[in-house]
């Protein structure tokens, strides 16, 4: 009776797809808590941002990020699986459940904020997209790109803007479109293309993969705004709230002075109120989020204030050397600044 | 599956679910309405979800501006142009690139396949060494080493391998001479069409004729001077009116002329080579397939070798090969999507790519671009399916 196992079996997948489909989406920290670690969304490879050094750990300032939301949340900073994404997977990735948070140089636009089912939580890196040529071209300012070719990554914010950017300054161009930084890396190298672009960090990153560092150069010019930041699934108001005030407390005490060296003697003999507010001496701050009340000193006991990782990961005493610019905080001539925990 | 109702009208056979055509009836409703209900459900709840998580949905998005640029358009395409258009520009460079590696697998795979059963040894070992070695190595692989080892070892634009100084080859692809028609071009074209007509009329009444009193005229020969003579003739009558514009070396890159992107050099020689391998192996089995007593019928009539071999083995090898290079075409087709590893603007880089994540809007793309292989593999089966209609053996 072939034709009544056929019905049968579409009724087990029918009553499947039923189950699959009433998973709820909220309570997500709750559900980091059951499984004891968060899906961070990262970058496959891009060095000062979230790539394996040489012992196979993950490192950067979106690897140190998710650390950071661990050690909210769980209170363990290494509690973190790692999914590295490309640029045209991320959102689907968050989209559909597979990471509870994306910490991959990600640029807030209104597009992915409010048509995705996406939140942005703040500002890891403020950045702006730069154009890197061969030194042996000559070319030290745009201007002089006309009828270039140009690598650039597929899915990217870069290819709308130099699309607005090239025509109306009456430039020519070709692009040659990769899915990875890898790829238009190698593209550059080889000389199928004249120019690379992405985010000015980015590029510093993807300089050091060249065969030759010395030898290609960075443009001054940056013809947008690429805020880059961490995302979340939108309908998850707690979940938000979590990952935002990480970013928030790390910069808080960045701000309050409080280091991964002094955290410990800053907790027990807090200088002011701020601090002591902060590192969970007075208030209730951090059960507010449904969290303990030491999440801000496992932020900073474990990973760091927000100076301290960037410092270590794309500042100045790292291969890649990036002043802090508009990234320094709003009392040092940045525009890093967060709400106060009170 | 339906039987003839007769029997459901003839009652007092026993009860109506004893009837075999009234449960078969009823087994096949259930199942309909099962199925629709599953669909049904589905859709709703895909919706559903989208909705409740803020996703938008809907096909607006496809008047929408593109805002991005697409390296190669074989019609006009500016980033002011809408995301329905990327989907018309993804569409025409995935059917570019399968209709030439179809063309060249199959010349290359019939070349092969007969070269493999040829007695001169060295030639037949070569075709098996080919084969081994292409059909084995996957193709992602073949068109990683076209494109990163071979075609990226070119030199840089301004070292351009040049040849007579009007075709340049670096690593940028290939830069040719571009003809731009003058007025009094259209004869030429004019010419040309008249010329393909008049051949094949030519041809078939040849045939006719030759059904009738058994002489055979050199119809390829004279088809071939009709086609090439005439044009040329309506040509150099109307003075040549073609103008090329030759590339030169101006700033980066070369102005002027039609660059052809490495990136669909490299996909069309993976493509081909790796599917003229399988080609071969059909090809060989083909001829194989007919049976040795023809091949000895035609030498005791004493027919040359290349006249067995086209009048005689291939039209009846035909048969065997047909069917199954309709498979190898549809392959070749649906391989092309692996353009997107090396950027090669096909469907699946540009529209299921750049525009899904600029838009968001995976499940109507998705969807779109499966339609699409769907759409372009049904069309090209059932052209194969005529075309093996009229090779089948004919019953007399």
């Amino acid at each position: 009776m072939p034709h009544k196992n056929k019905s049968l079996s579409l009724l087990t997948v029918a009553a499947l797809g039923a189950v699959a489909a009433t998973q709820a989406s909220a309570a997500t920290l709750d559900d980091i808590k059951n499984n004891g670690e968060i899906r961070c969304g990262v970058n496959a490879g891009l060095t000062g941002f979230s790539a394996p050094d040489e012992n196979g750990r993950w490192s950067g300032i979106d690897a140190d990020f998710c650390r950071a939301v661990a050690a909210a949340s769980l209170g363990e900073a290494e509690s973190v699986a790692f999914t590295p994404l490309t640029a045209k997977e991320r959102f689907t990735a968050l989209q559909s459940g597979e990471v509870d948070v994306l910490s991959r140089n990600t640029t807030w636009t209104a597009t992915r904020d409010n048509s995705l089912g996406l939140n942005f939580t703040g500002v890891t890196f403020y950045d702006g997209q730069a154009f890197m040529v061969s030194k042996d071209l000559g070319v030290s300012s745009l201007d002089e790109l006309n009828g270039a070719t140009i690598c650039i990554q597929s899915g990217t914010t870069h290819e709308l803007n130099i699309a607005d950017y090239f025509p109306a300054n009456d430039l020519d161009y070709q692009l040659v479109t990769f899915d990875t930084p890898d790829q238009t890396a190698q593209g550059f190298g080889s000389g199928r293309c004249d120019v690379l672009t992405s985010d000015s960090s980015q590029l510093a990153a993807l300089r050091l993969q060249l065969d030759n560092p010395d030898g290609a150069m960075i443009l001054p010019e940056r013809i947008s705004k690429e805020p880059l930041g961490p995302v979340v699934r939108q309908g998850d108001s707690q979940w938000f709230n979590v990952v935002k005030w990480t970013l928030f407390a790390m910069i808080n005490a960045e701000e309050m002075g409080v280091t991964q060296d002094n955290v410990d003697d800053m907790r027990d003999n807090p200088p002011n109120p701020n601090v002591a507010r902060l590192l969970g001496k007075d208030g209730n701050y951090g059960e507010q989020m449904g969290l303990g009340s030491d999440w801000a000193y496992n932020i900073v006991k474990q990973v760091g204030n927000y100076g301290e990782v960037y410092e270590r990961n794309v500042g100045t005493d790292s291969p890649l050397g990036i002043d802090r610019g508009i990234n320094a905080l709003w009392n040092d001539g940045g525009i890093q600044y967060a709400p106060p925990v009170r | 599956m339906l039987r003839p109702s007769s029997s459901l009208l003839r009652r007092g056979h026993g009860p109506l679910w004893r009837n075999p055509t009234v449960r078969a009836l009823i087994v096949q409703i259930v199942l309909f309405l099962a199925l629709a209900i599953f669909i049904g459900f589905l859709v709703h709840n895909t919706l559903a979800n989208l909705d409740a998580r803020g996703i938008n949905t809907g096909f607006d998005f496809l008047d929408r501006r593109a805002g991005f640029s697409i390296p190669q358009t074989l019609i006009e395409y500016t980033s002011n142009s809408s995301y329905g258009r990327t989907f018309v520009i993804g569409l025409l460079n995935t059917l570019l690139v399968s209709a030439m590696g179809i063309v060249l697998a199959t010349v290359l795979g019939f070349l092969i396949g007969i070269a493999r059963l040829s007695p001169n040894w060295l030639l037949a070992r070569l075709a098996t060494v080919y084969v081994e070695t292409f059909r084995n190595i996957p193709l992602l692989v073949q068109i990683l080493f076209w494109y990163y080892a071979v075609l990226r070892a070119l030199p840089s634009p301004r070292q351009s391998l040049s040849l007579f100084d009007t075709f340049f080859f670096n690593v940028r692809g290939v830069v040719m001479p571009d003809p731009q028609p003058l007025p009094g071009f259209t004869a030429t074209v004019w010419a040309l069409l008249l010329a393909v007509v008049a051949t094949v009329a030519f041809a078939v009444w040849a045939k006719r004729r030759q059904s009738r009193t058994g002489q055979a005229l050199p119809v390829y020969w004279i088809g071939a001077g009709v086609i090439v003579g005439v044009p040329l003739a309506a040509f150099l009558l109307t003075g040549a009116p073609l103008e090329w514009t030759i590339p030169e070396m101006a700033g980066f890159n070369f102005r002027g002329g039609v660059n052809i992107l490495p990136e669909l050099v490299a996909l069309w020689l993976a493509l081909s080579i790796y599917t003229a391998a399988f080609i071969a192996e059909i090809v060989r089995s083909g001829i194989l397939s007919v049976s040795q007593g023809q091949t000895e019928a035609a030498r005791s009539l004493s027919l040359p070798g290349a006249i067995t071999l086209r009048k005689i083995v291939i039209p009846q090898a035909m048969r065997v090969i047909v069917p199954q290079m309709t498979s190898q075409y549809l392959n070749l087709i649906k391989n092309s999507s692996l353009a997107t590893a090396i950027g090669y603007p096909d469907i699946v880089a540009v529209f299921a790519g750049t525009t899904l994540n600029q838009t968001g809007q995976a499940i109507e793309i998705i969807a779109m671009t499966m339609a699409v292989y769907l759409v372009i593999s049904l069309t090209v089966s059932f052209l194969m399916n005529l075309y093996n209609a009229r090779t089948l053996m004919k019953e007399r």
